[in-house]
């Protein structure tokens, strides 16, 4: 398949803004401001596009909610707040094609009638900061960003928010509690960001991949869009391939696809040709799948049926080396630090569950152990503020129902038989 | 209190948003790189510059893990330890720097030379084991890949 989101990153200078206008870029921009921002939205609804941060809500569902909201200004905040463990599929788009995401950004401004953009960037990448501000920079001198885009008259604002190390953040109510300058802790909903976000205003919070899709859209068209890849949910997908595989990295590949393709022809397959033991097909908050699970088409619609979740198409595969019981304790202790503590059952709940995971790994499990974890699994599903929780219960859940074996023989054995391994 | 110059440069970010308080986290950034760690002086400075009550300057800087709240030493190594880069082999990297430059999790070594901090992924996995020394990347670590790198930050 064409590359379009990583189009030309092994060029050593395309996140010069020379380059990427030598390779095209900024063209879709001028071809919008010619059309109009209506049509702009059009060929959004028809390409399908949906968010590609996790929760795969339709882009342009998103969008019509904010724009019947007769409160301006309207903020669109990018969200690069790339938390999840397993993820740097948005690293290659800020740090080799920032312009990509910048020419995005100005079109679904211009679209949504927004004329302030932020983009809220991870403070763990301090390379990506320097990037995006230099390019930034060098968009408004070439009267990309500004008050009068492309003599056009058109106005979008762009600035870089460094976020300081807390993963809830990238859930989108957290998000602009933080760029307001307060804890990231989620917000009731509704009201939904899209009528009361930043500021009491209607805020569009959109993923770095879903806004960097929009140029492509423009190019090619929504129809032709819409048939990349699954009908449900089209378009090019970047997958971050991790663990023991031979070639790990970013692949752009059609939505859909196969989780065994991914792993065994893109990524080359299982490491110095080790037995598979499992899965994780979305970024540690998804859950577990064993080997004989992995045909399944990686996209929103389909994933859920294979007993998991697309994610954010973070692809981590493990070999027989490596101890479930430990992968879910450790995921356990990131659940648990990272909760913000503003709800119960997360707070409680996830400071339970790696208590209890952590006496099976350390051989001081009892019986019950596996029926508790299963109980305070349970007791927080659906019960909580954001899908941090829900996240945490479904990966314990997961890992039971597929390796219960292991957290048995941990408590029989009072020890872990791969300890060593760690 | 600080200078007329970081002073201009906080105004000039408070610029960027609708409500000052919206600078906080960026003004938190400057005041690390100004005290070298966030005092009880560098909040008071923040909250000063912005005009927002020092309790919300505290409560917000105590949430996010990036800011340090008690000195650091002069090189700050924040090696991921999560499940990519733990089962390439994160955890025995701990120990070994722990025992090679004397510096545990959360600490800082008795020459003041690195402290350590166990980050929660840094998105670096594809090239997992990887940590972050100060504000530069270093991927497919091993003990000896550590030692040639560390060695460099004096």
């Amino acid at each position: 398949m064409e590359k379009f989101l990583l189009k030309n990153i092994e060029n050593p200078d395309s996140a010069d803004i020379n380059e990427y206008v030598k390779a095209g870029g900024y063209k879709n921009l001028s071809k919008v401001l010619e059309s109009g921002p209506k049509e702009v939205v059009e060929e959004v609804k028809k390409s399908g596009l949906r968010g590609r941060g996790g929760a795969g809500f339709p882009t342009a569902m998103k969008w019509s909610f904010a724009m019947a909201d007769p409160k301006f200004p309207k903020y669109l905040m990018c969200n690069a707040d790339e938390g999840e463990p397993g993820t740097f599929k948005d690293r290659p788009i800020l740090e080799k094609n920032p312009h990509l995401l910048i020419e995005g950004m100005v079109i679904s401004g211009y679209a949504l009638g927004s004329e302030y953009g932020y983009i809220y960037l991870r403070g763990e990448y301090p390379e990506a900061n320097d990037i995006l501000n230099a390019a930034i920079r060098q968009a408004y001198e070439k009267n990309y960003l500004g008050d009068n885009i492309n003599g056009k008259g058109v106005r979008f604002h762009l600035s870089v928010h460094q976020g300081a190390g807390a993963y809830i953040c990238g859930e989108e109510t957290a998000l602009i509690e933080s760029i307001e300058g307060k804890k990231g802790q989620p917000r009731n909903k509704p009201p939904f960001p899209v009528n009361v976000g930043a500021w009491s205003m209607p805020t569009i919070v959109n993923n770095v991949e879903t806004l960097s899709n929009l140029p492509y859209i423009i190019e090619i068209g929504g129809e032709a869009y819409s048939r990349i890849g699954s009908s449900e949910c089209p378009g090019p997908k970047l997958f971050s391939v991790s663990g023991h595989v031979e070639r790990p990295g970013v692949y752009e590949l059609p939505m859909g696809i196969s989780l065994k393709d991914i792993i065994y022809n893109h990524a080359g397959g299982i490491k110095d040709n080790a037995k598979l033991k499992a899965v994780i097909p979305g970024g540690i908050s998804t859950p577990v799948l064993p080997p004989d699970s992995i045909d399944c088409a990686m996209d929103f619609v389909s994933m859920p049926k294979a007993g998991s979740m697309l994610g954010s198409g973070a692809v981590i595969v493990m070999d027989d080396s490596v101890c479930m019981v430990r992968v879910a304790y450790r995921a356990l202790k990131f659940f648990e630090h990272e909760s913000c503590g503003k709800c119960v059952p997360c707070r409680e709940g996830t400071d339970w569950l790696r208590k209890v995971l952590e006496r099976i790994e350390y051989g001081k499990g009892t019986e019950g152990d596996i029926e508790l974890l299963s109980d305070i699994a349970e007791i927080m599903s659906g019960k909580t503020f954001c899908p941090l929780g829900d996240g945490a219960a479904g990966v314990v859940t997961a890992m039971i129902k597929h390796f219960r074996d292991e957290f048995e023989e941990h408590i029989k054995n009072r020890k872990c038989s791969l300890a060593d391994s760690y | 209190m600080f200078n007329e110059t970081v002073l201009k440069e906080i105004e000039e970010i408070k610029a960027k948003y609708p409500e000052r308080r919206s600078a906080l986290l960026p003004s938190l950034y400057i005041a690390q790189r100004e005290f070298g760690w966030l005092s009880h002086e560098a909040m008071e400075c923040v909250s000063k510059a912005l005009n927002v009550p020092e309790a919300m300057v505290r409560g917000t800087a105590s949430f996010y893990s990036m800011y340090k709240h008690k000195p650091v030493g002069r090189h700050v190594i924040q090696l991921c330890t999560n499940i990519s880069c733990m089962i390439l082999g994160a955890e025995k990297l701990v120990d070994f720097i722990g025992t090679r430059y004397e510096v545990q999790p959360g600490g800082t070594s008795p020459d003041n030379r690195f402290s350590l901090v166990i980050m929660e992924c840094i998105g670096a996995c594809g090239t997992a084991p990887a940590m972050l020394v100060n504000t530069d990347f270093h991927e497919n670590l091993s003990e000896k890949r550590i030692e040639e790198i560390l060695d460099k930050y004096k």
